[in-house]
Parts: C-alpha cells; structure tokens; sequence
C-alpha cells in the first residue's frame, strides 16, 4: 500500500518523534511510505482565523503536493479535518472534484490503520500501561474518529482509564488560545483537573497535546503527554 | 451595573477568571447538570429525527414568514388582541409607552423574556417612573443584585446559594443560613403582592402558532401564567422568528425545548393564550396585546449564510456545553445573548463590528452543533462571520499581514520550513513576544518543546 506522509507544520516542528515513529508504524504494517517534501501547511490556522483568500492557496499547495497520493496519513485529526470537510468548499468545478477526490483519500492515522488496513491488534507492547485519551474535537466530529485510537491502544494493552472530559475540548483552538489566554488556559484546567491518575496522556492531535502539556508544566502537573503515533508504535514492540 | 460591552470580552473574561473564580465553579457544575439531563432525556426519544423534523419545520417557517405573520395577526385580532408591529427596539418600546400612558399604568410585572433585555423594557419603563418587578426567580434575584441575566435559561445560573442567602439577608432579613426552600417562600410571599398590585404584565412568547394565534410560553414557577394573567393588561413581545404554523409543530416544539433547555419531556407550565378575558370568563386580562418585533431579524433573514441563525429557540443547550461559556458565564460577553448563539447573534443584531470579538470566541470544537435541537451549523457560521471580519479590515493590522506572508511561504516549498524554523529562534524565556501571537500563549502555559530537528531533516537523513 503506497501511503503519502503529511507530517503538519506543527508536526514537522513539535512532533518530529511521532512523525518518524507513524512512518516507523506504517512501514512496519508493510506500507510504502512517501514524504513529499513540497508539502507546508493544510491552511486551517488561516482558515479558523477567517482568512478564506489564503487559505485557498495553502489548500491548493497541498492539493498539488498530494495529487498522486493514493492515501494521505497525517498524524493529526484536526489537519486531517481540514481536508476532508472544508478543502471542497473551497473551490468550485473541475478542482472542486479534486478537492473531494483528496478528501476521500486523507485518513488521520489510526482512522487509516483500523478502516484501510484492517488492523485489529498492532502487539501488546503497552501492556501494564494506564493511559488517559483525548479527543482531540476534529477527529471527533469532522472526522467521526471515536472507536479507532482507544481500540488500538487497548489492544495493545494499555488500560485505558475513563476521563469525564476526554471529549472536551483543550481550549487549543489555533489563535484562540493567543486570542483569550486566560480561558483557554480554564478550559485546559477542567481537562487537567479531571484527568484520572494515569501513566501517560496521549491524543492524535499534537495541537492539544501542545495546548495540555503547556499548561500542565505551568501548573506543576508530572503526567507525560505523549503523541498516539509513539504509542501505537510502541505497541509493536 | 452597566453591562460591558462585547468588544471588552478579553479583559472582563479575563477579569472573571481572576477575581471572581467561583463563578467558573459555579457555571461549570450547572451547565453540566443541565447538560447531563439533556443527554437523558434525549436518550428517551428518537432525537436525531425530532432534531431534523424540528429543523424543517423552522425553515419551513423562515421561507414563509411573510404569509404566517399575517395569518398570526388576523386570528390574534379574531382573538379579541390588539396586535402591533415594531421595527426597531426604539418603535417597541415607543408602543409599550403608549400602552403604559393609555392606560395609567404604574406597576409592572415581567415574566421572564431574553426579547425584553434585547430591548431594553425594564430601563425604559424605569425611566417614566413605572415600577417593574421581574417575577421568575433567578430574575428577580439579578434584578435585586443589579445584573444583566448570565444565561438564556437560568439567568442567576453564575451565583451560588449562598449568594442568595447574603442578598435575601440584606433585603429581607432571613437569616444566613437559611435553606433554599425558605428563601423561595420569602420571594414568593413579596411577589404574591406584586402580582396582586401590578396593573400590567409583560412576558415574551416561546411560540406563536400561525393557525391559531395562540402564544405559548414555557416556565417552571408559575410565574409567567400569573403575570399574563393576574394584572389588567399583558403585553406580549414576540420576536417574528417564534412563529409555528400548527398546533400540532407546537406539540413537538414544547418537547423539544424543554428536552433542551433542562431534560424536563416539558415544562411544568405551558401557558396558551389566545387573547383577552372572554365574556362569562371569571379570570384573565382585559386587553392582550402582541408586540411583533423585528430588531434586525429580517436583515438576517436576508443573509444568505446566517439566516439559519432565526431557528434559535432558545434553550440554552449551546450554552451548557460550550466549554469556552463554563469558563465565565454569560456577563463578559457584554451582548443579552452569550456563549456559542450569542456569538452568532451578536454580528447579526448589533452589526459585526459592534460584536467583535464575539465571533472570534469560541475554539471551534463543534460541541454545541451536537446538541443543538434545531440543528443551527454554530461553528460554520462562527466561521461565516470571521472570514466576513477578515473581509472587512475587522482583524488586527499585524495579524493580516502575517497570515498574507504565511500564505505565501506556504506555498514555497523550501520558503516554508525556512520560515518554520523561526520557532527555534523564539525567545521563550522572555515570554515569546518578539512574535506577537506568542506572547498570549507564554502567558499562561510552558512554551513548546521545540524538536531537536524538524521532521523533513529526520526524513532526508533517513527514518530506521
């Protein structure tokens, strides 16, 4: 299976770890892992922040970098939503069908490991493991990823230990969180004041964990914060 | 206690969270209630079908607004109601002064009504020395405190029992420690006189039924059926929007609502009211009058984007579970409606660079999308009104050229990780503010661990 890698600007710089784990992880499920090094930015910072004209051309960037892709994998739900709900509105006629044909073929990337490869179990390599899952809200809701992370992790061993919040949002939310600091910051509390006692905090979304981490080395939190890519690779082991 | 004003959000959310903590205590542990009894009662129903059947009905009703308000008028005046328009807040209140002169009114009962805080009723009539006494509980407790109501629903929703008991001790002098139960009865005991006294009532109206002409208001205390009733005249504000062409859409819209607002399959009092005390009646108002208010609704009726905007039946359930609302409640969004529909509303009503940044405050998490019962697209017209911002020169100078320079690096392969790299060089320990942006993130949290080397050097170097 020939898979294009969309690493996210906040991955490239944030999360290179998990980025090289996730092609560690797919090469390991027999995945033929391209990097197209043309790719930047899917556009949604610009785009959450109403900025429609340069948004356009971050998508039509990506839409080149990724034409030949047969699947594009990125290690963030929130990217991944980008493409598949708003690139096509974005455009109109022959590019707009573009648009939707890359939508159909973008998958976050436990989305692309449980709906495209079938997988079922990755190994038990986080046996013994308590861990909490944030759901990031994109992978959520534009991209209906609920089942496919806990799933994964389970049958890797970890316990997944239920979070009141874990569906709530982290107050990230691109510019927001510079917009509002001090209620993005309360909304980052509730998650933290709700988290279960765990070993790890992991999510598809480097964003929130970002947004998370950021807010729990300020407050004194010790809990790790770890991206699913390096955990689901990990259960391989 | 003047309401601040939208564009003041930053500061008086902020202010909030910093000298008054126990109103996110208070907000939070509410909403979740409310929203936890929602999900119940949603549980109960078959409420995706509901949620979409209550969605056409309403577009229905948005597509034919013309033909059902003038079906509304000619059965309200069939009714025995005396039935006027208004175009502005000044023109519904100029006809409400009328009313109060014509008929020498010197007292003033309300059920409670977001429409009459959109217009300003209370201030007004204040003004000509009328006396006005709210009557729903969480009301009256704000109208003694002085406040703007918190929340669509539950107005006082920001303030603790205790709270309540140090204000009743002030004004009534119970004790302290009182429970709840007797600070109720001594509200009930001082608005029993004010009913008794009042020549007028005013309410809103959840519904008004086009067929019919019959407005159907939603409570749980029995004070809306008492001010409609107990005084002489009731005068009824009634934005255009609420209009249901059928008895039988209002069946469902009573659910719904309540099933919304609080899990209740409906509201303890549902009141319907088709005009004036009839002859051989022994009870009722002598004059019913309908107030038609427009107040910027058709403008938005007009917007070929927001228009879904005028579905809104107000049952708060946007508010309960918009995470950015439980931080604060709903006095620092300075607007009558707050949390995910006021930011909506707010461009609509007062114009979009009266409402910024309104529009701006939510982190798009689609939560209240989930829940809302007529299914108005929250976040894409969130998404409507920042890019009509963007649009408008509404945004910071600095922040439209970067985004315009960060466009254009993005679409240079190369340009684009040489831009990135920037990152490494932010000073963090200072804050970060040599990029604007950043220094709202430092302010609050730990600055990023930044990668030893990017991914695309990982990449080229080769990934084992």
């Amino acid at each position: 299976m020939r898979v294009a890698l969309f690493a996210t600007c906040l991955g490239d710089r944030l999360f290179a770890d998990a980025c090289a784990d996730a092609v560690r992880l797919l090469r390991r499920l027999g995945c033929d892992v391209a990097f197209p090094e043309a790719q930047t930015c899917c556009g949604q910072p610009a785009f959450n922040a109403g900025y429609v004209a340069e948004a356009r051309r971050m998508a039509r960037h990506t839409m080149r970098v990724f034409a030949d892709a047969d699947h594009v994998v990125l290690p963030s739900g929130s990217c991944a939503g980008m493409l598949h709900r708003y690139y096509p509105d974005f455009f109109e006629g022959a590019e707009r069908v573009r648009a939707g044909q890359l939508a159909g073929r973008t998958w976050e990337l436990s989305q692309f490991l449980v709906r495209v490869l079938g997988v079922v179990d990755l190994g038990g390599g986080l046996r013994g493991r308590r861990v909490a899952y944030h759901h990031g809200c994109h992978a959520l809701r534009e991209l209906g990823v609920h089942d496919e992370p806990v799933s994964l992790l389970r049958a890797g061993g970890a316990e997944v230990v239920p979070w009141e919040a874990d569906q709530e949002c982290c107050g990230f939310g691109g510019l927001f969180s510079t917009k509002f600091p001090p209620v993005s910051a309360g909304m980052a509390d509730r998650k933290l004041e709700s988290l279960p006692a765990v070993d790890v905090v992991t999510s598809a979304d480097g964003g929130c964990l970002m947004q998370m981490a950021g807010r729990a080395g300020r407050r004194g939190f010790a809990t790790p914060f770890r991206h699913l890519a390096s955990l689901l690779l990990e259960a391989t082991a | 206690m003047t309401r601040a004003r939208p564009a003041d959000y930053p500061q008086a959310a902020a202010a909030t969270l910093r000298d008054t903590p126990e109103v996110r205590d208070a907000v939070t542990a509410a909403t979740r209630t409310f929203d936890t009894h929602r999900r119940e009662s949603w549980a109960q129903i078959d409420a995706e079908r509901w949620r979409d059947w209550c969605r056409d009905v309403k577009d229905h009703v948005l597509t034919h607004l013309d033909d059902l308000l003038e079906q509304a008028e000619v059965r309200l005046v069939a009714n025995g109601a005396t039935v006027h328009w208004a175009e502005g807040a000044y023109d519904a209140l100029a006809t409400l002064g009328r009313i109060v002169d014509a008929e020498g009114v010197r007292r003033v009962v309300k059920a409670k009504s977001m429409l009459t805080e959109e217009l300003g009723v209370n201030t007004f009539l204040e003004g000509r020395g009328v006396h006005v006494r709210e009557t729903d509980l969480g009301e009256y407790i704000i109208q003694l405190l002085g406040e703007p109501p918190s929340h669509i629903v539950g107005p006082a929703i920001h303030r603790s029992v205790d709270d309540c008991r140090r204000l009743f001790h002030r004004h009534f002098g119970t004790p302290l420690d009182a429970t709840p139960e007797a600070l109720a009865a001594t509200a009930r005991q001082a608005l029993r006189e004010e009913f008794l006294a009042a020549d007028l009532g005013i309410s809103g109206c959840n519904f008004l039924v086009a067929e019919t002409g019959t407005l159907a208001l939603i409570e749980n205390e029995g004070n809306i059926r008492l001010s409609t009733s107990a005084p002489r005249v009731h005068v009824a504000f009634v934005g255009i929007e609420k209009i249901l062409p059928r008895m039988v859409d209002l069946s469902g819209f009573l659910q719904i609502t309540a099933r919304g607002a609080t899990g209740q399959p409906i509201g303890t009092y549902v009141s319907l009211i088709r005009g004036p005390r009839g002859e051989g009646e022994s009870d009722g108002p002598e004059q019913v009058h309908v107030v038609l208010v427009d107040n910027g609704r058709t403008t938005l009726l007009a917007d070929d984007v927001a228009w879904e905007t005028l579905r809104c039946v107000r049952c708060g359930a946007c508010l309960n579970i918009c995470p950015v609302y439980r931080q604060t409640g709903g006095h620092p969004y300075g607007f009558t409606y707050s949390g995910p529909i006021g930011a909506i509303l707010a461009p609509a009503l007062l114009g979009l660079e009266e409402a910024m940044p309104l529009p701006f405050a939510s982190s798009l998490c689609g939560a209240c999308a989930d829940v809302c019962p007529v299914r108005i697209p929250i976040p894409d017209l969130l998404l409507h009104w920042r890019a009509r911002a963007v649009e408008a020169g509404l945004t910071p100078l600095g922040e439209r050229v970067a985004m315009r320079a960060y466009a254009a690096a993005a679409e240079r392969p190369g340009g684009f990780s040489g831009a990135g790299s920037l990152l490494r060089y932010v000073p963090w320990k200072r804050g970060g503010r040599a990029l604007p942006v950043l220094g709202g993130w430092s302010a609050e949290r730990d600055p990023p661990e930044i990668s030893a080397r990017p991914f695309h050097k990982l990449w080229r170097e080769g990934i084992e």
